[in-house]
């Protein structure tokens, strides 16, 4: 069985349909890009999978180790391990970035029955993970993400993965909005967090990411289904060749 | 036609006149101080409780509010102990059922920089003062607390004089029926002295006792001023608190008040910036939940130019609450350069609950840079899911973004143990929700 089982998924926002039987299997371990078009339903999966409101699921079920998660609120995701690296951080004024990672932490391995981290530990944990993204002390103390630059925002992402050490992650067009230089950082954070019991799903819709963070096999959504799975040379071929060929097709 | 006609008295309008017929010839204060009783009380006399025709008045209706006047609470026999805030050292003025009481006061007091004086051993020697022309005069509450008055403290601070410990007047209801207090104080920071003020209201819960104060603050030029005002009234206290400040040049006046107590509270400032070159923000933080209504009215006068100003508040509001934030902004003619920024934000947590946010400016000079914004909403959905999809439960999530929203005003408090009180207090009443 798979660590993250997507099955036959139909899902629909304020009255339009947006994923169309989307059926996808994640194994433990395994780094899975998703690559396709704009209004693919690359977002509304990643949403979907984080538990947002307002995403209406019409048919289908989502297994995170054989576990359906579509009844539980986004918290308790969290603490069975799903993080979304969302394309868009929000900021969230008024809380410092340290005290966020250290609540949101603490809450996790609370539900999950775990000790909370010790400061010193955790401190560690934060100090060391910021460091290898090149995110500042200054930066740990500011509000999360108020007044960060794009790249910032995104490095911010990566930290709170590191920190919270989920089992899926979930990276939704990570790339966007970054030059090369900040897409290499980011990309070296997320390699760093590669692991044999850890889930990567890279959603993206350009290949140059993959340059960096080298997916084990590639999905192709199109019309809010996955309509051609391959190795990581099929995101070359559609980097050649174009999405037109799979929107044709499954429509 | 102008039909102002006011022939019918509430009945807390008719136990006034009677409460200050009976207890006029008793009253502290004689010759100059009774006459300036007598000509508030007319004013109030000729005006009756504000009511919702009144703009001022408009959200706080006091005639339909205040359905009685309690009786004039009498003075306290035993001795007892002023409420702290925890982690504050300060110095202790307690006024008791609107009265000064020295020995409920800490006698911590030795800086020789500070004078205190019950408030009417002051007004007799100098009473030239209260001729002056105190911002907020002509408001009728505030005629009614000169009419009532009943005591305070009259405090000084030095000329120069760098009081490090803050001063706290603590007033309070002692009592087990329901009264009525009209406590009255003045601070006089005089010129280049810097001062703390912590100004704090508490009573029984259950007991609608009624409280109408005022505080009058003078600021001298280059003085440096804190004053924070804490309401943790009872729950069916009704507390009207005035309070007129007046700046003079090149000082530093930092004003912030936090209320989370009260049936209904209004709390009134009148600042006016007599001096150029001063520098102030005005905030506050109110928490409200079941049926309280609380009403922060700010009127701020730039009466001379190159001043800076800066107005924050934060309402945050539960259940069927009320919260009202009135901010008027008045640069006259001749307050050229003022820099003037008011904003009001309430945040509602509820679908029973109503916010009025009333932001007015009024710019006669030419010259100038001012503005006001003012919001009123739910809880982002988005940041609250941002928190969530980390694993923060709900109500946390909720919480953690109240005490963010309430944070960023309180961090405009400037002593770091009283900041802490206060977000203290404002985590209590969260916890107290969820």
């Amino acid at each position: 069985m798979a660590f993250l089982e997507v099955k036959n998924l139909h899902v629909e926002v304020e009255g339009k349909k947006i994923l169309n039987g989307l059926t996808l299997s994640v194994e433990k371990g395994q780094v899975a890009a998703i690559m396709g078009p704009n209004g693919s339903g690359k977002s509304t999966l990643a949403y979907v999978l984080a538990g947002k409101d307002n995403y209406k699921i019409t048919e289908g079920d989502v297994l995170l180790n054989s576990e359906s998660i579509l009844g539980m609120a986004p918290d308790e995701r969290a603490a069975k391990g799903v993080f979304l690296a969302f394309q868009y951080p929000v900021e969230v004024p008024g809380v410092a970035t340290m005290t966020f990672l250290r609540t949101a932490l603490n809450a996790q391995r609370k539900t999950r029955g775990e000790a909370e981290y010790s400061t010193p530990e955790f401190m560690k944990l934060v100090r060391d993970s910021a460091t290898q993204l090149g995110i500042s002390q200054e930066m740990l103390r500011r509000a999360v993400n108020v007044g960060f630059s794009g790249g910032e925002k995104k490095r911010n992402e990566i930290l709170q993965m590191a920190v919270l050490q989920p089992k899926l992650a979930v990276l939704d067009e990570t790339d966007s909005g970054l030059d090369i230089d900040a897409l290499k950082i980011v990309a070296d954070g997320v390699n760093r967090l590669r692991l044999p019991e850890r889930s990567i799903v890279v959603i993206t819709h350009y290949q140059r990411l993959l340059n960096y963070i080298i997916p084990d096999v590639v999905h192709v959504l199109a019309n809010g289904r996955v309509v051609k799975s391959g190795g990581k040379e099929l995101a070359l071929e559609l980097e050649a060749k174009g999405y037109t060929q799979f929107q044709g097709e499954a429509a | 036609m102008k039909a102002d006609v006011r022939a019918i008295k509430t009945p807390a309008e008719q136990a006034l006149g009677a409460a200050f017929l009976a207890a006029r010839a008793e009253m502290p204060g004689k010759g100059p101080v009774a006459k300036l009783r007598e000509e508030a009380f007319r004013r109030f006399d000729a005006s009756g409780l504000p009511h919702r025709r009144i703009e001022e008045w408009k959200y706080t209706d006091l005639r339909a509010l205040m359905r009685e006047a309690k009786p004039l609470a009498g003075p306290v026999k035993s001795k007892g102990n002023v409420p702290l805030l925890p982690g504050v050292d300060a110095s202790r003025i307690a006024i008791v059922n609107g009265r000064y009481e020295p020995g409920w006061s800490l006698a911590n007091i030795h800086d020789p920089g500070i004078t205190i004086v019950e408030l009417f051993a002051f007004l007799e020697e100098q009473f030239a003062y209260r001729t002056g022309d105190i911002p907020g005069k002509d408001d009728t509450a505030f005629c009614l607390n000169t009419a009532f008055m009943t005591g305070g403290a009259a405090v000084r601070i030095k000329k120069g004089a760098r009081v490090n410990r803050p001063l706290h007047i603590a007033h309070m209801f002692v009592g087990d029926a329901a009264a009525a207090m009209y406590p009255r104080s003045v601070v006089m920071v005089e010129p280049g002295a810097h001062l703390t003020l912590i100004e704090s209201f508490a009573g029984p819960t259950d007991i609608d006792y009624q409280v109408n104060s005022a505080l009058e603050l003078v600021i001298g030029e280059g003085a440096k001023v804190d004053h924070i005002k804490i309401g943790h009234d009872g729950n069916s206290a009704l507390r009207i608190s005035t309070l007129g400040v007046t700046v003079d040049a090149n000082a530093t006046y930092r004003d912030f008040s936090f209320t989370i107590g009260g049936a209904v509270v209004r709390n009134q400032t009148f600042v006016r910036f007599a001096g150029e070159g001063t520098e102030a923000s005005i905030g506050g933080v109110t928490l409200i939940k079941g049926r309280q209504h609380v009403d922060n009215t700010l009127v701020i006068e730039h009466a001379a130019g190159g001043c800076k100003s800066r107005e924050r508040f934060r309402t945050v509001l539960d259940g069927e609450s009320h919260g009202i934030f009135q901010g008027k902004i008045v640069v006259e003619p001749h307050a050229q350069k003022t820099d003037a920024k008011m904003a009001s934000h309430a945040l509602l947590l509820s679908d029973g609950a109503e916010a009025d946010n009333k932001p007015e400016l009024e710019i006669f000079a030419d010259d100038v840079q001012c503005g006001h914004g003012a919001t009123a909403g739910a809880l982002d959905s988005a940041l609250k899911f941002y928190l969530m999809s980390r694993g923060i439960p709900e109500i946390e999530a909720e919480a953690l973004l109240i005490q963010a929203f309430v944070g960023e005003a309180i961090e405009d408090v400037a002593d770091e143990h009283i900041r802490e009180a206060l977000m203290g207090e404002a985590v209590t009443w969260l916890e107290a929700r969820g």
